[in-house]
C-alpha cells in the first residue's frame, strides 16, 4: 500500500438547498517524496479534499465516506482526536493568504513555537530555537530577530515562508499546500515554488499541491489529477497531463494558460460557462453542458454519467469520446492551436 | 508611544475644559439668557425668608454681577487652584478641586463626592466581573452552539436583559431574594471594603447581578457575534490544522481575536459607570454619585450637579483614554500615533 492512499472518498454537505456534493468519489494514492498537482476550477472540490485527509471535516456537518489511508492508518473511521494528534505532525498545510491564515495577534515566531509545542514536549526556550532554525531554513533573513515580528510585518512572499516554516516544524511527512502561491507577486511565487522543491526533496515528504493553476503544477508535480464537479476526470503523469491530454476540461485549462511563446494577437481559449453547481450536479457527464465536443458523444454526454477509465499506463480519464477519437482531436485540433504559430 | 500619552492627556484636558464651559454655560448663560437675574440667581442661595437687600448683597458677594467670563475664570480657578469665600466676618478657604459649596448642606462639594466614590466604584468593579465573566462566556458558547436550545434560550434571557429598565429587575429582586427569601441585602446599605469585605460583598450582592444582567446581555450578544465572526476566519483553520486541542483553538485564537470591539465597549461602559449608577443607586439606595446627582437635580442644588457632571465627564475621557492605550496592547496592528 502507498503511503497515502484515498479510496472512493465521499465528502457531503447537506444544506437548505440540497446535499452538496463537494468530493465525490476520490481515489488516488501518494509515495513518499513524491509530489501530486490536483487541479481544477474554483469549487472543484480541490479544498474540500486536502481539508478532508485533514480530518477538518470531522465533527462538522459533513458527511464522510470512504476511506483515506495515511501510512497503514486509516482516516475516515478514526477517532477525531487521535487524528487531531495526526495533524501537524504526520500531516501539515499551508495556506493561500498567509496574511489572514495567520493569528494577527500573536507574533510569527509564537504561532510557530505553539506549533513545534503541541507535539514536541519541549521547553519554550528549545522551541523557540528550534523556530528560528525554521525560519532561517525558509530564507527568511536575520531570523533571530524577525522570529518576534507579528506577520503583518512581513512581507506577503516572507509571510508565506513562515507559514513554510510552521508547516515543517513537527517534520511532517505529508504537506498539503493549497494554492500556495496564488496570493503572491509573480515573481514571489517562483521563490516559493523553488523553495518547497528544495525543502520536499530535504525533508522527503509527500507533497499535494492545489492549484487552478497549471503553471505551479507544472513545475513541481510528478503526477496531476484534474478535478471537475468533485470528481477527477484526468489523472496521469506531468507529461501524461502536458503532452498527451485526454480530456476535453484539461485541453480548456491548458488553453486557458497564458503563455509567453504565443503570438500576442493569438486569444487564449478559455473554457466557456462557469462550473458547475455541486447541489444540481449536471446529468451525465457533469462537463457536458461546457464541453465543445459534446455532440460527438451520441447523446450519452448528458444522460450517462462516463467511468474514469485507464488509457495507457495508469494514464486515467473520464470521458464519453472514444479514445482514439480524443487523441485525434488532441494532435489535430487543441495543440496546433496551442503551440507557437 | 510617550508622545502619543501626553498628547491625549493634553487632549483629554481640553475636553474636560469644554465640558465644564458646557456645563457653566447651562447653568449660568442659559438662565440669563431666559432672562433671569444675577438676583435670580442669588436667591436660591440665601433661602426664601431672605429680603431683598440679602438677596442683591449675595448677589454681590458670589460675584453674580461680573461678567459671565469673569464668572467662568472664577470657577475654572477654583477647580484648578482652591476658591477663598468672603462671607462677610471671616473668609473661608476651598481647597482645590473646589465645586463650590451646596445650597442646601452649605458643605463644599468635592469632600462629599470624595465620600460617595467608594460606593460607586465598588458598585461598579464588581458588577463588571460578573458581567464580563458572564456575558463572555454566554456568547462563546452560544456562538459554539448556534441554533442549540441554549444558546435560543441564552439569546432570549439577553433581549429579556436589555430590555427590562433596572428599576424593574432591582425591585422585582429586592422583593423575592431580600424580602421574599431574606439571602440577600434589603438594600440602603453600604459597608466600606476596609470594614469589612465579607459584609462589603454581601450588602452589594444583589445591585451587582442586577446592574450585571443589564449589561451582560449586551456583550453575551457582542462576544456571540465577534465569535461567529472569528471562528471562520483563516486563521482558526490554521490553529486546527496545527493540531491544537479545539478549547485551545476557540479560546485562543478565536476569542482572542473577538475581543477587540468588547474592550471598546468596556471602557465606555465603565467609565460611565463610574460617573454614576444613577438608576441602580437609587433603585437600592446605596450613597454614590448615581444618587448623590438624582438628589442634588431634585433639590436644583447647582454646584453639586456641576460637580457630579464634571467628574463623570473626567471618568469617561479617562477611560477612553485607558482603552486606546490597552487598543495597542490587544492588537498588534494598532500603532500609537
Amino acid at each position: 500500500m502507498s503511503f497515502l492512499e484515498l479510496k472512493d472518498l465521499r465528502i457531503h454537505f447537506p444544506t437548505d438547498d440540497g446535499l452538496v456534493k463537494s468530493v465525490d468519489g476520490l481515489s488516488f494514492s501518494l509515495e513518499r517524496g513524491k509530489t501530486l498537482g490536483i487541479v481544477g476550477e474554483s469549487g472543484s472540490g480541490k479544498s474540500v479534499t486536502s481539508l478532508g485527509i485533514l480530518g477538518l471535516h470531522k465533527g462538522g456537518r459533513a458527511q464522510i465516506g470512504g476511506e483515506i489511508w495515511l501510512d497503514g492508518e486509516e482516516l475516515v473511521a478514526a477517532d477525531a482526536e487521535h487524528v487531531r494528534t495526526l495533524r501537524g505532525k504526520k500531516m501539515a498545510m499551508i495556506f493561500q493568504d498567509p496574511l489572514s491564515a495567520m493569528h494577527p495577534f500573536y507574533t510569527v515566531g509564537a504561532q510557530i513555537i505553539e506549533a513545534y509545542r503541541i507535539h514536541n514536549d519541549v521547553s519554550k526556550k528549545v522551541a523557540r530555537k528550534h523556530a528560528i532554525e525554521m525560519l532561517g531554513r525558509v530564507g527568511i533573513p536575520q531570523p533571530d530577530r524577525r522570529v518576534d515580528s507579528y506577520p503583518h510585518e512581513f512581507s506577503g512572499g516572507m509571510r508565506q515562508r513562515a507559514m513554510i516554516a510552521m508547516a515543517l516544524s513537527c517534520d511532517p511527512e505529508l504537506l498539503i499546500a493549497d494554492e500556495p502561491t496564488t496570493a503572491l507577486d509573480v515573481t514571489v511565487q517562483a521563490q516559493i515554488l523553488d523553495l518547497m522543491r528544495d525543502l520536499q526533496r530535504d525533508f522527503n515528504a509527500a507533497l499535494i499541491i492545489i492549484t487552478h493553476d497549471l503553471g505551479v503544477v507544472a513545475e513541481l508535480s510528478d503526477d496531476i489529477l484534474v478535478m471537475y464537479g468533485g470528481k477527477c476526470v484526468e489523472y496521469g503523469t506531468a507529461e501524461d497531463i502536458f503532452e498527451r491530454p485526454e480530456h476535453p476540461y484539461t485541453w480548456g485549462l491548458l488553453g486557458s494558460m497564458p503563455r509567453l511563446d504565443r503570438e500576442r494577437t493569438e486569444r487564449l481559449l478559455p473554457i466557456k460557462g462557469s462550473p458547475p453547481s455541486l447541489i444540481n450536479v449536471p446529468s451525465g457527464c457533469a462537463f457536458h453542458p461546457r464541453c465543445v465536443f459534446e455532440d460527438r458523444t451520441a447523446g450519452k454526454g448528458s444522460s450517462l454519467v462516463p467511468e474514469l477509465v485507464e488509457t495507457e499506463g495508469g494514464h486515467l480519464v473520464r470521458c464519453h469520446l472514444p479514445r482514439d477519437q480524443r487523441r485525434s482531436i488532441w494532435e489535430n485540433e487543441i495543440k496546433p492551436n496551442l503551440e507557437a504559430s | 508611544m510617550v508622545t502619543y500619552i501626553i498628547r491625549r492627556l493634553i487632549w483629554a484636558v481640553v475636553m474636560l475644559s469644554i465640558v465644564s464651559i458646557i456645563t457653566f454655560g447651562i447653568f449660568f448663560l442659559v438662565p440669563r439668557l431666559a432672562g433671569a437675574t444675577p438676583e435670580d440667581l442669588a436667591a436660591r442661595y440665601v433661602g426664601r425668608t431672605a429680603t431683598e437687600q440679602q438677596v442683591k448683597l449675595a448677589a454681590e458677594q458670589l460675584g453674580f454681577n461680573d461678567p459671565l467670563i469673569v464668572q467662568y475664570g472664577r470657577f475654572a480657578k477654583g477647580i484648578v487652584a482652591g476658591a477663598d469665600y468672603n462671607n462677610g466676618p471671616s473668609v473661608e478657604h476651598c481647597p482645590a478641586p473646589c465645586f463650590g459649596y451646596s445650597f442646601r448642606t452649605r458643605l463644599p462639594v468635592w469632600p462629599d463626592l470624595l465620600d460617595r466614590l467608594p460606593v460607586t466604584i465598588s458598585l461598579a468593579i464588581g458588577a463588571a466581573v460578573i458581567w464580563v465573566i458572564a456575558g463572555v462566556a454566554t456568547g462563546v458558547v452560544s456562538a459554539l452552539r448556534r441554533g442549540s436550545f441554549f444558546d435560543r434560550a441564552a439569546m432570549g434571557v439577553a433581549l429579556a436583559g436589555v430590555s427590562l429598565p433596572i428599576f424593574f429587575t432591582g425591585m422585582v429582586s429586592l422583593v423575592l431574594f431580600s424580602y421574599g427569601l431574606h439571602i440577600t441585602a434589603p438594600g440602603n446599605v453600604y459597608t466600606p471594603f476596609l470594614t469589612n469585605p465579607l459584609t462589603w460583598a454581601y450588602d452589594l450582592l444583589l445591585p451587582w447581578i442586577t446592574l450585571a444582567f443589564l449589561y451582560a446581555a449586551n456583550y453575551a450578544r457582542l462576544t456571540r457575534a465577534g465569535m461567529l465572526e472569528t471562528m471562520n476566519e483563516d486563521y482558526i483553520r490554521t490553529a486546527r490544522a496545527k493540531g491544537l486541542a479545539e478549547r485551545t483553538v476557540v479560546l485562543k485564537h478565536g476569542l482572542r481575536g473577538a475581543l477587540t470591539p468588547i474592550l471598546t465597549i468596556f471602557g465606555l461602559d465603565f467609565g460611565l459607570l463610574l460617573g454614576g449608577a444613577v438608576l441602580t443607586e437609587s433603585t437600592y439606595s446605596l450613597p454614590g454619585i448615581g444618587k448623590y446627582a438624582i438628589d442634588a437635580i431634585g433639590y436644583q442644588d447647582l454646584p453639586q450637579v456641576m460637580g457630579v457632571v464634571l467628574v463623570a465627564a473626567f471618568f469617561v475621557v479617562f477611560a477612553n483614554l485607558v482603552v486606546d492605550l490597552l487598543y495597542a496592547v490587544v492588537d498588534p496592528r494598532v500603532r500609537l500615533v
